[in-house]
């Protein structure tokens, strides 16, 4: 099975097995690690922010203006920052690492 | 503050979809409502966060949008006159003579033997920095939301945010102040394309200021701001200021309920599946709020546990009379009630 890796806001990185077609903030939701996601996953909320390892930032699909706008309404927004709702989990993304961006 | 007291059957606090569609069960039934909500407007998330997004699953309707649905329901509540304090929070709740008493942050004052909370995740509230400074500049130089515009004459305002209230209050303040700037992250809004159009004219003509970047630090002494660091794109700026108008959305939170004696389970209020009854007696609690084992955060879970809850109500409103179960389609004394006889 895929797998990402997510570093919590303590520094912890953990090994989640990642369904794919999932969004990594269901995946990451799902293993029970501290993601709001008050939204549920539509692009309305930024609380699903993460920031994405620089070279895997750059493989993935660039994001919608919509999700450009979300972002807007986020806080320590960096040049690697994502929603990480707006990611689905494919083949290509196996092994991708994010970080927790500090909850608001 | 004291106002005269509201006495009625339903006290409702949350305007969402649920709360909307509770009138409507409860007025099948004779009781009438108030409702209370936060915002400014009705219609809970659907209006607030996705009023141009399609709904797919409410029932007989294929596709349906936030507001749609939000308009659906007050025309379908009209019959029963519902009456609403918009833009106040419900914040106390107390036991009196064997009644609720609901209290308002407007100071708006109700007595009714039932309140049913549909209060969904919270109250929507303004999202506030998350600096750990930023709370002692709160209300006197950093503020959220504007109440009274001339209080900012003379400032030298730095208003933040890409949306509608951020350009809006930039354009209605930069009058007064003795001098304005907009900070925001990129250089593209989510607001009305003329305000963007006259703050960039401002801009222009060196009326104002425009900054793309991130606030990441406040300066000042005694809740008084001086500066306010900025990260831009070229580096790190400190840009001189007295007030900070913050616009960064909403979000919610649960608020005052908390304190109400309630039982709660992770934020949300338990109920039994019967009647959708707190553990105190009178008080329901409906819709995304609520949660008992097999919950759904769903609208269709929502207007059922309503038309459910109003069986107990009518009980708690009407202890002499008894209550007989009537279709729409066929009962006289509803199409009376509906307006439609
Ligand atoms: C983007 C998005 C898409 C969704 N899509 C669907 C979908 O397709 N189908 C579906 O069934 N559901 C969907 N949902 C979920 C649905 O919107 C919720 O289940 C529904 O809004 C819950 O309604 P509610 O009336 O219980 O609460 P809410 O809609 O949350 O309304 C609660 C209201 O109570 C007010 N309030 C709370 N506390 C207080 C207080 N103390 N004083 C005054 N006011 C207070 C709040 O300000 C708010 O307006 C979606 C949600 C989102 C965010
Ligand atoms: S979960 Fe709300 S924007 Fe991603």
């Amino acid at each position: 099975m895929a797998k990402i890796y997510v570093v919590d806001r303590e520094g912890t990185e953990h090994e989640l097995e990642a369904e794919l077609g999932w969004s990594l903030m269901e995946i990451i939701r799902e293993a029970g690690l501290p993601i709001e996601a008050a939204c549920g996953g539509c692009c309305a909320c930024a609380t699903c922010h993460v920031y994405v390892e620089p070279e895997w930032f750059a493989r993935l699909p660039e994001p919608e203006e919509e999700e450009q706008m979300m972002l807007d309404e986020a806080f320590e927004v960096k040049d690697t920052s994502r929603l990480s709702c707006q990611i689905k989990m494919t083949e290509e993304l196996d092994g991708i690492r994010v970080t927790l961006a500090p909850e608001f | 503050m004291a106002s005269d007291l509201i006495r009625t059957d339903m006290v409702i606090v949350g305007a969402g979809p649920v709360g909307l569609f509770a009138v409507f069960e409860a007025g099948l039934l004779g009781m009438s409502c108030h409702l209370i909500d936060n915002l400014d407007k009705v219609g809970g998330q659907c209006a607030e966060l996705y009023p141009d997004k399609p709904i797919y699953d409410i029932p007989a309707l294929p596709v349906c949008m936030g507001q749609e649905l939000v308009d659906r329901l007050m025309e379908q509540i009209r019959p029963f006159n519902p009456v609403f304090h918009l833009g106040q929070q419900a914040q106390r709740l107390e036991r009196v003579e064997g009644r609720w008493r609901l209290t308002t942050s407007a100071g708006t004052r109700f007595e009714s033997p039932v309140v049913v909370i549909a209060a969904g995740a919270g109250s929507f509230v303004p999202r506030k920095l998350p600096l750990p400074e930023a709370a002692a500049f709160e209300g006197r130089s950093l503020f959220y939301a504007v109440r009274r515009r001339d209080a900012f004459r003379g400032r030298r305002i730095l208003v933040a945010g890409g949306g509608d209230s951020a350009l809006d209050w930039f354009l209605a303040l930069q009058p007064l102040a003795q001098d304005i700037a907009l900070v925001h992250r990129r250089d593209q809004f989510r607001a009305a394309p003329d305000s963007v159009a006259k703050m960039r004219a401002l801009v222009e003509r060196g009326e104002a200021r425009f900054i793309q970047g991130q606030i990441t630090g406040l300066l000042g002494t005694d809740g008084q701001l001086e500066a306010v660091r900025i990260r831009t794109p070229s580096g790190e700026i400190l840009h001189p200021c007295d007030t900070l108008l913050a616009f960064y959305g909403l979000k919610m939170e649960l608020g005052p309920l908390a304190d109400w004696g309630l039982e709660l389970e992770g934020g949300q209020i338990k109920v039994d599946t019967e009647a959708f009854e707190t553990n105190l007696p009178g008080v329901f609690a409906i819709g995304d709020i609520c949660t008992y084992p097999g919950k759904l955060k769903l609208i269709l879970s929502g207007f059922h546990e309503g038309a459910l809850m109003c069986q107990k109500a009518f009980k708690y409103c009407f202890p002499d009379k008894k209550l007989v179960f009537r279709y729409t389609t066929s009962s006289s004394e509803l199409h009376k009630r509906l307006g439609v006889a």
